[in-house]
């Protein structure tokens, strides 16, 4: 709590001096700290070389004793658009949406529609996998409907992949460390957790070859 | 306040279905309508874009704005402010390692998208290949630093072109889900 209230205190400031840096923690006020707040976004190649994974964090900076009370919104629905085309509109998409214990994925699939408001696609789409409570790794198996099959997911905390020192860019700025970055620097995101959602699709899903462009949203039922 | 106010609307709302579903034996469907709609309020392509091209009152806009409107929307207030942050691009033909100058360099990154290969090695940037992705270990606060200010060939500035922070806190797992466990 009291790492929190810091980084709040150095956001706050950077926000005064005008340009703050991270990945898109406490990135803006209407989302800067709530439940929709994306902190983080990946896309890489999976162990298994024909899979793609794709990687959302929410509500970061969460302390080891926040995180037993830590929780996904059931009204948020986290989306991975993909762009197969490069027109920057999403032609598939994936939908992680809290459902009691569980996580719902839906997709790889069409889009009922694009752009700034979505639905839910069908159920012959949903993937389904426990929310793995904190400080349990026992992963529990994902299931899928036959459209879906191959998809892998997870759901529940995890160590922040993000590392930086926040806090002496903050500095540089604020106009306060005119000597610029220490060597070594200081990770201020080491030692707090993150909640993530990790899906691991065929990459035949999701056009097989080529470059896509991809980016992860937060939506809120309405 | 608001907020808890539409939290406790809400839950009146749940309680609502709650109770009509139970009074119906043959609706075993108690899920969420598949009419219910969704709302963009936060999203992200490619690191710390938002947080450091984007003027502090058009913060939430930005994250608003689609990704196919972005690019007309921010490319001016893109360069504008990188060229007030960076000395690396103070003069007009000065460019990143790139070679990409201001006005290329703020054109790419004002569509804010992730650019990921389905055909090979997926990293942000390795020495070699360059936006191919985005994996855990890869150190993109260091690259956007040099790309800011690092100039041509990566020397200017060298204090504020790396935080010297070159790895997380905690190993990545080689296996799914590969993000390490929390503490």
């Amino acid at each position: 709590m009291k790492t929190r209230k810091i980084l709040l205190g150095l956001a706050a400031i950077a926000l005064v001096s005008g340009a703050i840096i991270a990945a898109d923690h406490i990135d803006a006020p209407e989302v800067k700290g709530g439940t929709s707040d994306i902190t983080d976004f990946y896309a890489f190649q999976g162990e298994n070389t024909d899979n793609l994974v794709f990687v959302a964090n929410v509500q970061g900076l969460i302390t080891p004793e926040n995180s037993s009370s830590a929780k996904f919104d059931p009204n948020v629905m986290i989306e991975f658009n993909i762009d197969t085309n490069d027109d920057k509109i999403e032609d598939y998409v994936i939908q992680a949406i809290p459902s009691g214990t569980n996580m719902s994925i839906y997709g790889p699939a069409v889009p009922n529609e694009t752009g700034s408001m979505s639905t839910i696609l069908d159920d012959m789409y949903m993937s389904s996998v426990k929310i793995t409570p904190y400080k349990n790794d026992a992963f529990t198996t994902t299931t899928n409907a036959s459209a879906v099959t191959g998809v892998k997911a997870f759901a529940g905390l995890r160590d922040d992949p993000f590392f930086m020192d926040f806090a002496q860019y903050t500095a540089i700025v604020g106009g306060t460390a005119p000597g610029g970055f220490n060597n070594p620097g200081a990770d201020t995101f080491a030692g707090t957790n993150v909640l993530s959602v990790v899906v691991e699709v065929p990459k035949s899903m999701i056009g097989g070859t080529g470059t896509i462009n991809t980016w992860v949203t937060t939506k809120r039922k309405q | 306040m608001i907020r808890k106010i539409t939290t406790i609307g809400l839950s009146l709302i749940v309680a609502a279905v709650s109770f009509n579903c139970s009074n119906n034996d043959d609706d075993k469907e108690m899920e969420t309508p598949m009419t219910a709609t969704y709302a963009l309020e936060d999203q992200m392509g490619r690191p710390a874009v938002n947080t450091v091209f984007v003027s502090a009152n058009s913060k939430d806009n930005f994250n608003t704005t689609i990704p196919s409107q972005q690019g007309a929307a921010y490319a001016s207030m893109f360069k504008t402010n990188l060229e007030a942050l960076s000395p690396a691009f103070n003069v007009s033909t000065d460019k990143n390692a790139l070679m990409q100058t201001s006005t290329a360099f703020t054109n790419l990154l004002a569509t804010d998208v992730l650019n990921v290969s389905l055909d090979g090695k997926t990293t942000f940037y390795d020495g070699t290949n360059v936006l191919t992705g985005r994996a855990l270990a890869d150190d993109v606060i260091t690259v956007e630093l040099l790309l800011i200010f690092g100039g041509e060939d990566f020397t200017e500035n060298p204090a504020l072109s790396d935080d010297h922070v070159d790895a997380n806190d905690k190993e990545f797992l080689t296996s799914f889900p590969y993000l390490a466990s929390p503490w």
